[in-house]
């Protein structure tokens, strides 16, 4: 029985040490989507695990996953685990209405990244994201720039319902409608997936369809659309039959707009921890978060106006 | 009131496209009594059967109950009219309990509580003296048990005319007994019983009237006293019967003077059996008698190393070999014909020419495919050879009739021309003809130098057919007879654990 | 006199040539009839043969079926469809350009896996579920060889055999589970499927890392001066390698009684651990082409999005070819024609415009068709149908006779 009782004690201490160690250290929970699922995530987690590191003094909790669902237990789970603050970058814009009311219950502030939310402001502290509308818009402005006589489009669009997809699809459509000159010969989604937006340009091009702009969402999409001109003996490119627009700024992506093969690259920033930690920050001393929505500058890269620079600056991944 | 006739089926006819399976055939069941459905395979009894349970739709002829035309056009018309069939193999749901079996699928009334469904159930089984409880689990039942289970649903489905098919077949002496007591019980209920089977002893034990049918056609009925053993066989087989009885005339000398092919001592199976002693000599014709379970399957599987083998040195032709699979068995000239036809023998969506060079073939290795023409050449001879019905080489062979199946696997055994065959029942379910070929094949295999070693439940055709028995009971060997000490007394004493 | 003697010399020749008429005749009758018979015995053992031959390809009558049905629909729809034509393309090769082409081409993957798949359908009596993963982990070797050294053929045939080796270790896993196991394939199979894509991101570590060399493009697209895109050719190599595996062993015959009877199989010296666990072996080599071809297309590798779904569309691949689901016969050209059967579909419903969200419901109606149209319900009822037509046209000549 004394061995028990000694035992007990023994484990009490441990557990009020560990509790006490805990304290010390801001606990966050991460909401994320996976790192392979686009250099520009592999970026952003990148971006996370180096803000929200022990030697800044976070004790930082990670889930990724692709899918709504398995995200919102994961947070939901978060929530119970006693996280002082939840950083969540959404797989889909909706159904998040009961999990960010538990944190609110919970006192546990949260922050959206990267992507919004479609839900009440006063369920999140701040959100820091890419503005997706902007990107498409800054892109349908460069397109604007290049004072075609007329815009035969080949939309290829990402995984329908992302944030990315309605931003970058929004500025594009708009433009479309309100132009007689700009025309969508055929709007696809190849849910991300290179080798689809591949088979899709293909198919335009068999059905012998004139076109003089490939719009892909990103730029995985675009390589795809890029091999099928190849394949056909279609230019483009710089001085090429075809303008090709791509998004994420992919390091390999943006040589392409250097080598004048591609046209733009709309850079979507990643970088959105640095700008969290400093709002905790000022939580944890008692001050308030005077702006919910804080919006990443964003810019796009032109074949013309382009530097290796740039590549080396803003490049993803390698 | 014995002489009520129940059932009564006349002028039937029933065409497949290019076959006719049945032409103007009349059958009548009186009300208590037990009426054996007799003919070789091909003969029609199946399609018999299935026209009247409203499987197959009849092409001609009229079907009365009690005097009142009837048309069955599904089984469900055919249980509304009181028709119940309990079939070879058991089609209840071995993981339900006995009385869930009972009930399940056909009680209208779903607010009838369970409790009251177990009471009912226990009485049934009472009054017709079956072994079992309501809520035992049915798959732990006995074979037999569970044969028993399906005719209590049959007979509580206030069914008038019960057929059983074939069911004796997977049963043991003593539980065919126990299903006899109940099928009597029933006929003194004033159920007609159709009984379809191929043991011809089993007939004489419990029938009161026979059909005999050949060719899709009638041959006639009769009273079993009036209808002797030896006229049946003949009337089924539409010919005077020759050597049935003097097969083995030739007392093969072999079994005592030969060299040893196979021997074993100590040998024994994780199944259970009791380490034992056996050899055969070239040319010798032997056998394992006893009842079911009593380990005779299991004993000639250990020696094909079918099942994991713990122990026991064998010697092949003299030298010292190890057989832990059944390849390696096959390597050194065994050949091994399965008790389940159906779970161990055929290969049921494959043809006839690939069921029969399987063992050649796998024997001759992975990297030496036979040739298109070798194929043909083998299964030509073999399906001559074996006198094999079927449409082509190329047909399934699932599409075949038992007794042709069973000689697809014995061609297969024979194309690897082995030096010892190991038939386990090669003669069960199938046809009387395709029996006795079966047993001549053996005797003249035997003369030709192989060794085989024939496991049959039928006592006869086993004294027929060996020189020399291995009796077991309680999975050990309990005795062996030889020469004169050849009978079926000696054999039932033996077992009974009597004097040899 | 004269006249008479005329006359009767006149009646001796037409006798004469009367008979020998007659005998011609008689003659050219049993000649002819003789002749007729001939024909007719041969044209009965060509029938007969014809029929056999037509039983035993029987199962490919779904696919081809499905195809043809694809090919009238797009003959209605726009004839120009099928237009095949050479030109240049960027690096002046001049290649084969079309939708025939695009269909060819694009199911390659498909058609590699598929070929395996169909052998572990026919050996386990389930389907594996992790192709896509494993591809992927694969392709992934492939591109992490190449990037760590100069891309040169030597290279590309080393990283190649590394990555054959490494899905073979894949796919020995999943075939333990299965054989020795004996756990059912697709819930085996389930464990890579879940996190075979972060093996394949682990092993790379870069989102999308890509690989950029004229060799890969040899691989991917275009061998220079071949108009004929590689992957179909690596295509036809792979089917005349199991083709080979098949007519000079004993795989198939031993695959399918296998997943037909698996006791008597053992009980006939076949080892069905072993058989079952090859045919997982064969899928992952199966995978491996599949993953490298996907990876050379775009010299790049996209571990979430790269050969997705491709397992769904690999089983109903097989279930087209008329292969049974449950396992037993197969027939390996069925599942092919079942892939260029569901890629005709794909692409023709993009040359139809349809919002590739949609030819996932477009495909659903299809497997529905073909699942009904080979259900055993149908099948008899077309028999039925048969027997009739053929009962009626008997009787309607007996009434003419």
């Amino acid at each position: 029985m004394k061995k028990f009782a000694r035992l007990f004690i023994a484990l009490l201490l441990v557990c009020i040490m560990t509790i006490g160690a805990a304290a010390a250290e801001i606990t966050v929970g991460i909401v994320n989507n996976p790192p392979s699922e686009s250099g520009y995530r592999e970026a952003n987690v990148k971006d996370f695990e180096a803000v929200f590191s022990s030697e800044n003094g976070y004790t930082a909790k990670t889930f990724y996953s692709l899918k709504n669902d398995e995200q919102l237990s994961a947070a939901q789970q978060f929530i119970t685990d006693g996280v002082d603050y939840l950083l969540i970058s959404a797989a889909e814009t909706t159904g998040w209405d009961a999990v960010l009311a538990s944190a609110e219950e919970n006192g546990i502030p949260v922050f959206l990244f990267d992507r919004m939310i479609d839900c009440d402001e006063s369920l999140y502290a701040a959100a820091v994201v890419s503005d997706m509308a902007n990107q498409g818009k800054l892109a349908v402005e460069w397109l604007i720039a290049q004072n075609l006589t007329e815009y035969k489009i080949i939309h290829i669009q990402g995984a329908m319902g992302s944030d990315a997809q309605i931003g970058r699809t929004g500025a594009l459509d708009k433009q479309v409608a309100e132009n007689d000159n700009w025309t969508i010969v055929v709007q696809q989604t190849a849910t991300w997936d290179e080798a689809e937006a591949k088979k899709i340009v293909e198919s335009v091009i068999n059905s012998k369809e004139d076109f003089n702009i490939i719009y892909a969402e990103n730029d995985g999409m675009a390589r795809g659309a890029v091999a099928a001109l190849d394949d056909a003996g279609i230019t483009h490119g710089v001085n090429g039959k075809v303008i090709v627009i791509g998004f994420d700024c992919n390091r390999w992506a943006l040589r392409e707009v250097l080598a004048g093969t591609w046209n733009y690259d709309g850079q979507c920033s990643p970088f959105q921890a640095q700008v969290i930690s400093d709002m905790i920050k000022i939580l944890e001393e008692g001050g308030t978060i005077e702006t919910k929505l804080v919006i990443s500058e964003e810019k796009g890269f032109d074949a013309a106006t382009i530097t290796q620079a740039d590549i080396d600056q803003y490049g993803l991944g390698e | 009131m014995q002489d009520k006739i129940l059932l009564s089926m006349r002028g039937i006819g029933k065409n497949f496209p290019g076959v006719r399976a049945l032409h103007n055939v009349d059958f009548t069941l009186r009300a208590g009594e037990i009426h054996a459905l007799m003919g070789e395979n091909g003969a029609g009894k199946s399609t018999l059967i299935k026209v009247l349970t409203g499987v197959y739709g009849k092409d001609a002829g009229t079907i009365s109950i009690e005097g009142k035309e009837v048309f069955i056009r599904s089984p469900q018309d055919a249980q509304k009219a009181g028709i119940s069939t309990v079939y070879q193999e058991i089609t209840l749901c071995p993981n339900l309990t006995v009385a869930e079996n009972m009930f399940i699928g056909r009680d209208k009334n779903v607010l009838v509580g369970w409790g009251k469904r177990y009471r009912r159930a226990g009485e049934i089984l009472r009054n017709l003296n079956i072994p079992a409880r309501p809520r035992q689990q049915l798959g732990a039942c006995s074979l037999a048990v569970q044969q028993m289970v399906a005719i209590a649903r049959a007979v509580d489905m206030d069914c008038k005319v019960l057929i059983l098919d074939e069911p004796t077949s997977s049963l043991d002496d003593k539980e065919v007994e126990m299903l006899f007591t109940l099928m009597r019980d029933l006929r003194s209920q004033g159920v007609g019983i159709i009984f379809v089977t191929h043991f011809l002893e089993q007939v004489y034990a419990v029938s009161d009237r026979i059909t005999v049918l050949r060719n899709g056609e009638l041959v006639g009925e009769y009273e079993v006293e009036n209808l002797p053993q030896v006229e049946l066989v003949a009337k089924m087989m539409g010919k005077e019967l020759q050597g049935l009885s003097d097969l083995k005339q030739d007392d093969n000398e072999a079994a005592f003077t030969g060299t040893p092919v196979y021997e074993v001592a100590h040998l024994t199976s994780t199944t259970g059996i009791a380490p034992f002693d056996f050899s055969i000599r070239k040319g010798e014709v032997n056998g394992f008698t006893g009842l079911l379970g009593s380990g005779r399957s299991e004993s000639v599987r250990a020696i094909f190393g079918a099942d994991r083998v713990s122990g026991g040195t064998v010697q092949v032709e003299g030298k010292k070999a190890r057989i832990s699979n059944p390849k390696q068995a096959m390597k050194r000239g065994i050949g091994y014909l399965p008790e389940d036809r159906k779970a161990d023998g055929i290969i049921a969506d494959l043809s006839v020419r690939e069921n029969i060079i399987l063992a050649l073939q796998v024997m001759k290795g992975f990297f030496h495919p036979l040739s298109q023409k070798e194929q043909d050449a083998f299964v030509d001879e073999y399906i001559r050879a074996l006198d094999i019905k079927t449409a082509s080489a190329d047909t399934p062979i699932k599409s075949l009739s038992g007794g042709n199946q069973q000689k697809v696997i014995l061609a297969r055994w024979l194309l690897t021309h082995p030096k010892y065959l190991i038939l386990d029942e090669p003669t069960r379910g199938i046809d009387v003809g395709t029996k006795t070929e079966i047993q001549r094949l053996v005797r003249r295999l035997a003369k030709d130098g192989m060794s085989v070693t024939f496991i049959s439940s039928e006592i006869e055709e086993m004294l027929r057919t060996c020189s020399r028995l291995i009796v077991m009971r309680d999975r050990r060997i309990v005795g062996e007879l030889r020469g004169t000490k050849l009978s079926q007394d000696n054999v039932m004493r033996t077992i009974a654990g009597g004097e040899q | 006199m004269k006249r008479f003697a005329s006359k009767i010399k006149w009646s001796k020749y037409t006798q004469l040539l009367k008979t020998k008429w007659s005998k011609y005749t008689q003659l050219l009758k049993t000649k002819w009839s003789k002749y007729t018979q001939l024909l007719k015995t041969k044209w009965s053992k060509y029938a007969q043969l014809l029929k056999a031959k037509g039983r035993k390809h029987a199962q490919l009558l779904v696919p081809l079926l499905s195809i043809l049905l694809i090919a009238v629909f797009n003959l209605l729809r726009d004839p120009s469809f099928f237009s095949v034509e050479i030109s240049k393309n960027n690096l002046d090769n001049p290649v084969l350009t079309g939708n025939l082409i695009s269909i060819l081409n694009g199911a390659s993957e498909l058609a590699v896996i598929s070929m395996g798949m169909t052998l572990v359908t026919a050996a386990c009596g389930g389907q594996d579920i992790s192709v896509g993963a494993l591809g992927t982990i694969a392709a992934s070797v492939f591109v992490k060889i190449l990037r760590d050294g100069q891309i040169t053929a030597g290279t590309i045939v080393l990283a190649f055999l590394a990555c054959c080796a490494a899905a073979m270790v894949f796919g020995a896993f999943n075939g333990t589970l299965v054989s020795v196991f004996k756990i059912q394939p697709m819930i085996a199979t389930l464990v890579l499927f879940t996190c075979g894509r972060s093996v394949a991101y682990w092993i790379n570590g870069g989102a999308t890392p890509t690989i950029e060399s004229p060799l890969i493009n040899a691989v991917g697209s275009f061998i220079p001066g071949c108009p004929v895109p590689t992957p179909i050719l690596i295509v036809i190599a792979v089917g005349l390698l199991l083709g080979a595996l098949l007519r000079f062993t004993t795989l198939g015959l031993y695959t399918q009684t296998v997943g037909i009877n698996q006791r008597a199989a053992r009980l006939n010296g076949i080892n069905p651990t072993l058989i079952k666990l090859a045919s997982f072996l064969v899928l992952g080599l199966c995978c491996a082409v599949a993953g490298c071809i996907s990876a050379s297309r775009l010299g790049l590798i996209n571990h979430e999005t790269m050969l997705q779904e491709i397992e769904m569309d690999a089983i109903l691949a097989v279930a087209i070819g008329g292969n049974a689901l449950g396992g037993g016969k197969f027939r390996i050209t069925g599942s092919v024609l079942g892939a260029y059967a569901i890629q005709a579909l794909t692409i023709t419903l993009y040359a139809m415009k349809v919002p590739s969200t949609d030819v996932k419901a477009y495909k659903a109606i299809v497997i529905i068709i073909i699942v009904v149209i080979s259900s055993p319900v149908v099948k008899q009822a077309i028999s039925r149908l048969w027997a009739k037509v053929k009962e009626n046209s008997q009787k309607k000549k007996e009434v003419a006779a």
